[in-house]
């Protein structure tokens, strides 16, 4: 119970001898955003549900390889492994950018940023020629239903790693214009809860697509 | 490379003169209908002047109240659309027989049963239910705005840019042929090559980003927003399914969201998800989007449910019989709506183990939901009841609701449902508990808050008109669907051969012709009470005796809602100030912090309209365009940091003041 209600019900337990309070008389002044991060968690709930679909069609049509490559075929696990590493260290790099912004230190913050940003689009890099290389060899998203939901779901994660990279971006002028602001600050936590979830949804694509996808 | 360039598509991608339908006579007429409309309000708003006014006041507004009023606009507009619709099928399906074709040819026929489907859902019946939620949730729970302003007003334009895609298809190329949840492999680019289906995409995904919003905003507002001392259990009803349906709104729409984009790839880079060859599965896209659409009947009847146990306490002047059991009767609906989305493919063939857990769940809804309805009854039980309009809706659901309530038991045993899948007894069912349920509630909803809203009354003759006419239009529809059904006729049919089956038909177009009246009547309400506004003036704020806190302020409330922020003990917050003899307070007021009125929410919005359009018809260059641009417009807000101004003390004095010589002026 908060201290509020625990406030209100002393008050209604008095309210036979003089009447209960219907209004707050002295109100303080509310911080904006109270709510953002909360409203940012919601959101990336939802987008976890976009990424359940995209897990779930792979886990129905995932073995419809319609005669053509199968997992074992095309995943090169070493050079995913290297590319799971990016996005790990990428996390490891942000985590640090938060303590400095903690601490109040712009500059070194901002360097932390820079080099979350440059993991971030070394793994994009990486994918990107993993792509590449497995349409050149022909299998291409329409090839079967099984590479249509491969790509859709890992692209649809390289699509929110470049978002993030231009969030990144945009919040790195912003706190460079404008220091390390209560607005900047809870950006900063909502681009971090961001980046950790795509960290999150990245070791569900390494287990269940790339390391099942060998062994089966 | 060159001599193969084709300017044309270059420039239009698909569009051509002939996407024009200027072969149809219907849509011609209509369309010089809607034109000469629209030219009268552009030119009506011109000629007053109040262009500006709009821009300012309304179309850039961030206050909920506005935001909300504009949803319900939006949705009763859309639904002399999604009607006009209703009553040509009815009109067609009448006449059809003994060899006559009827009126409307196939292709025609077809898009206008998937476009009434599309947007009574998605462009009537939410649009009613978030406006209600959004002009009437921070008033319950005493906040003066919700949790995201910007994101609210944005939210709104989006849903108007998904309806003015789907609007624009009547005009422009055509509308989807494939019934309103477009089932691949029909939906998929082999069988469905032209623009009908991509306009369905886009105007759903784009509506659906508002939506998905608007659920975010509404749950962050509820938990964090509420007054001192409203704990969960002490906030309205109303909020209560406001929170559950939002809850749902979140945990259902991305999966829309999602299951469309695969629909989209299948049809735009050539996929294979949902194709008949190269492994993919059309049954994964019935699976999710109903996975989708089941939680979606009860996000729209969660907060009709909320409207009906307000209206069913302040009418009946007593508190909420068992308040306790009504939520968590929300509650566990809202979790059992995740359980139950197989029973809309019984016919799948997925055994009778999985068939059978399916309809055990959907039977199991039916314990909450006759639990609500028995605690309605026993709050008009010696109750005081006045049956005013809002109170007659409410008994008109509670009989009808209770029929299309049995009906969906009787479908959810699976070999009844093998029977009866697809036939009109499920139509008949839906229309059942969707027209007896969140129509009958949205305007109870209405009429209830509209004197909050506006400041004055609705007339009540013309509201009984109307409802007369709904409810037993609504009998005379849909109670013949129900014997075809059982006869055996299936759904989605232009032409008959039986002719014993027409008068079934001519009585469905009769109920339909009377619903009709009741539309119409509902305008003239409204028409009719603007007229008579002063003598329908509600000077006290709260002209129901009603209970929960939004009858408290002034009617229609200042743009803060409340002067000093409430405290609450009891769920029956209004009613317990009341009690007490609650004095307003009329001095010792503060400045109050509010956001500032953007004009971001409505260009972002037109943008992604921009995008849709030229996605839909292949227009390159100007999706990528309108996409660039968006994300450049969306990035630039961002770099707005000065998004909120402080209203004066003066300025609360003043409007104050007028409100206590209004109440007095009342009292005298």
């Amino acid at each position: 119970m908060t201290a509020i209600t625990a406030g209100a019900s002393a008050a209604r337990a008095g309210a036979a001898k003089e009447e209960p309070v219907f209004y707050v008389a002295d109100e303080h002044e509310h911080a904006d955003g109270g709510s953002t991060l909360l409203g940012f968690w919601l959101y990336l709930m939802s987008d976890c549900l976009v990424f359940a679909v995209l897990f779930a069609t792979y886990g129905v049509l995932g073995g419809s390889f319609a005669a053509g490559p199968s997992p074992k075929d095309l995943f090169d696990l070493p050079l995913v492994a290297l590319n799971t590493s990016m996005l790990l260290f990428s996390s490891i790099t942000y985590g640090f950018a938060v303590l400095e912004m903690q601490k109040n230190r712009v500059q070194p913050m901002l360097m932390w940023l820079v080099i979350t940003g440059l993991f971030g689009a070394a793994f994009l890099g990486i994918e990107l020629y993993e792509f590449t290389h497995m349409i050149l060899e022909g299998a291409t998203p329409q090839r079967s239903a099984f590479l249509s939901s491969f790509f859709t779901l890992v692209g649809t994660h390289g699509l929110h790693v470049t978002f993030g990279i231009i969030w990144m971006i945009t919040l790195i002028t912003q706190v460079r214009m404008f220091g390390l602001t209560d607005a900047n600050k809870r950006r900063l936590l909502c681009l971090s809860m961001f980046w950790h979830f795509l960290d999150v949804v990245w070791i569900g694509v390494f287990t269940f697509v790339y390391l099942m996808g060998v062994l089966r | 490379m060159f001599e193969n360039f084709d300017l044309q598509k270059a420039i239009f991608g698909r569009l051509t003169l002939e996407s024009l339908p200027f072969h149809e006579p219907i849509l011609v007429v209509t369309f010089l209908g809607v034109l000469i409309g629209g030219a009268a309000v552009v030119g009506a708003i011109t000629y007053f002047k109040l262009w500006g006014y709009l821009w300012h006041e309304w179309f850039t507004s961030v206050d909920h109240k506005r935001i909300g009023v504009m949803y319900i606009v939006l949705g009763l507009v859309m639904l002399l659309r999604g009607f006009a619709d209703a009553i040509m099928m009815r009109a067609q399906q009448a006449i059809a027989f003994n060899g006559s074709e009827g009126y409307l040819p196939a292709h025609h026929f077809d898009q206008i049963f998937t476009a009434h489907g599309v947007i009574m859902i998605f462009f009537v019946a939410m649009p009613l239910v978030t406006g209600l939620m959004n002009f009437v949730v921070p008033l319950q729970i005493g906040a003066r705005d919700v949790a995201f302003p910007f994101l609210n007003n944005f939210s709104f334009w989006m849903t108007v840019s998904g309806a003015v895609l789907v609007m624009a298809s009547l005009f422009v190329g055509e509308f989807a042929r494939t019934g309103w949840l477009a089932y691949p492999p029909l939906s998929n680019y082999a069988y469905s090559p032209d623009v009908g289906v991509d306009y369905y995409i886009w105007a759903l995904q784009i509506a659906g980003v508002g939506t998905l919003l608007s659920g975010v905003n509404l749950i962050a507002t509820i938990v964090k927003m509420r007054a001192p001392g409203m704990s969960l259990m002490k906030m309205p009803i109303f909020t209560w399914t406001s929170l559950c349906t939002n809850i749902l709104i979140v945990a259902a729409f991305p999966v829309l969201t999602g299951v469309l984009v695969l629909l989209s790839l299948d049809r735009y880079v050539g996929m294979n998800f949902f194709t008949n060859d190269f492994g993919g599965n059309p049954m994964m896209y019935v699976n999710l989007i109903w996975i989708w659409g089941h939680p979606e009947v009860y996000i729209l009847v969660l907060p009709a449910f909320g409207v009906f146990s307000e209206v069913t306490a302040t009418f009946s002047g007593k508190r909420l019989f068992g308040y306790t059991s009504m939520v968590y009767a929300t509650v566990v609906i809202t979790i059992l709506s995740y359980l139950v989305w197989l029973h809309h493919f019984f016919t799948m063939g997925s055994g009778a183990s999985v068939n059978s857990f399916f309809g055990i769940t959907t039977m199991i809804i039916s314990i909450p939901t006759g639990a609500k309805l028995f605690n309605w009854l026993f709050t008009m039980y010696r109750g005081r009841i006045r049956f005013e309009v809002p109170m007659m809706w409410t008994v008109a659901f509670m009989l009808t609701f209770v029929i299309g309530g049995m009906t969906g038991v009787l479908l959810a045993v699976p070999p009844a449902d093998f029977v009866l899948h697809n036939s009109l007894f499920l139509i008949a069912h839906f229309h059942n508990v969707i027209i007896g349920g969140v129509v009958f509630g949205m305007f109870a909803g209405i009429t209830y808050w509209f004197p909050k809203a506006m400041g004055f009354k609705l007339d009540p003759f013309w509201g009984k008109m109307s409802f007369w006419f709904w409810v037993v239009g609504f009998y005379f529809a849909f109670m013949p669907l129900y014997v075809l059904g059982l006869m055996g006729i299936t759904r989605r049919l232009r032409v008959f051969d039986d002719p014993s089956l027409q008068i079934w038909f001519i009585i469905a177009a009769f109920g339909a012709f009377l619903i009709a009246l009741g539309i119409g009547s509902f305008l003239v309400q409204i028409v009719v009470s603007i007229k008579n506004r002063e003598k329908l003036r509600d000077t006290t704020g709260d002209p129901w005796n009603a209970r929960t806190l939004e009858w408290s302020t002034s009617s229609p409330p200042p743009v803060y809602n409340f002067a000093f922020t409430p405290v609450v003990y009891d769920h029956d917050a209004w009613w317990d100030m009341k009690a007490h003899g609650y004095k307003r307070p009329l001095s010792g007021f503060k400045p109050i912090h509010m956001p500032k009125n953007t004009g971001a929410g409505i260009i972002l919005a037109g943008l992604a309209l921009v995008t849709g359009f030229a996605l839909i018809w292949y227009i390159w260059w100007l999706a990528a365009v309108g996409f660039i641009a968006l994300i450049a417009t969306a990035i630039g807000h961002t770099f707005n940091y000065n998004r909120s101004f402080n209203i004066p003390t003066q300025q609360i004095a003043e409007t104050e003041l007028e409100r206590t010589q209004l109440l007095q002026s009342a009292g005298a």
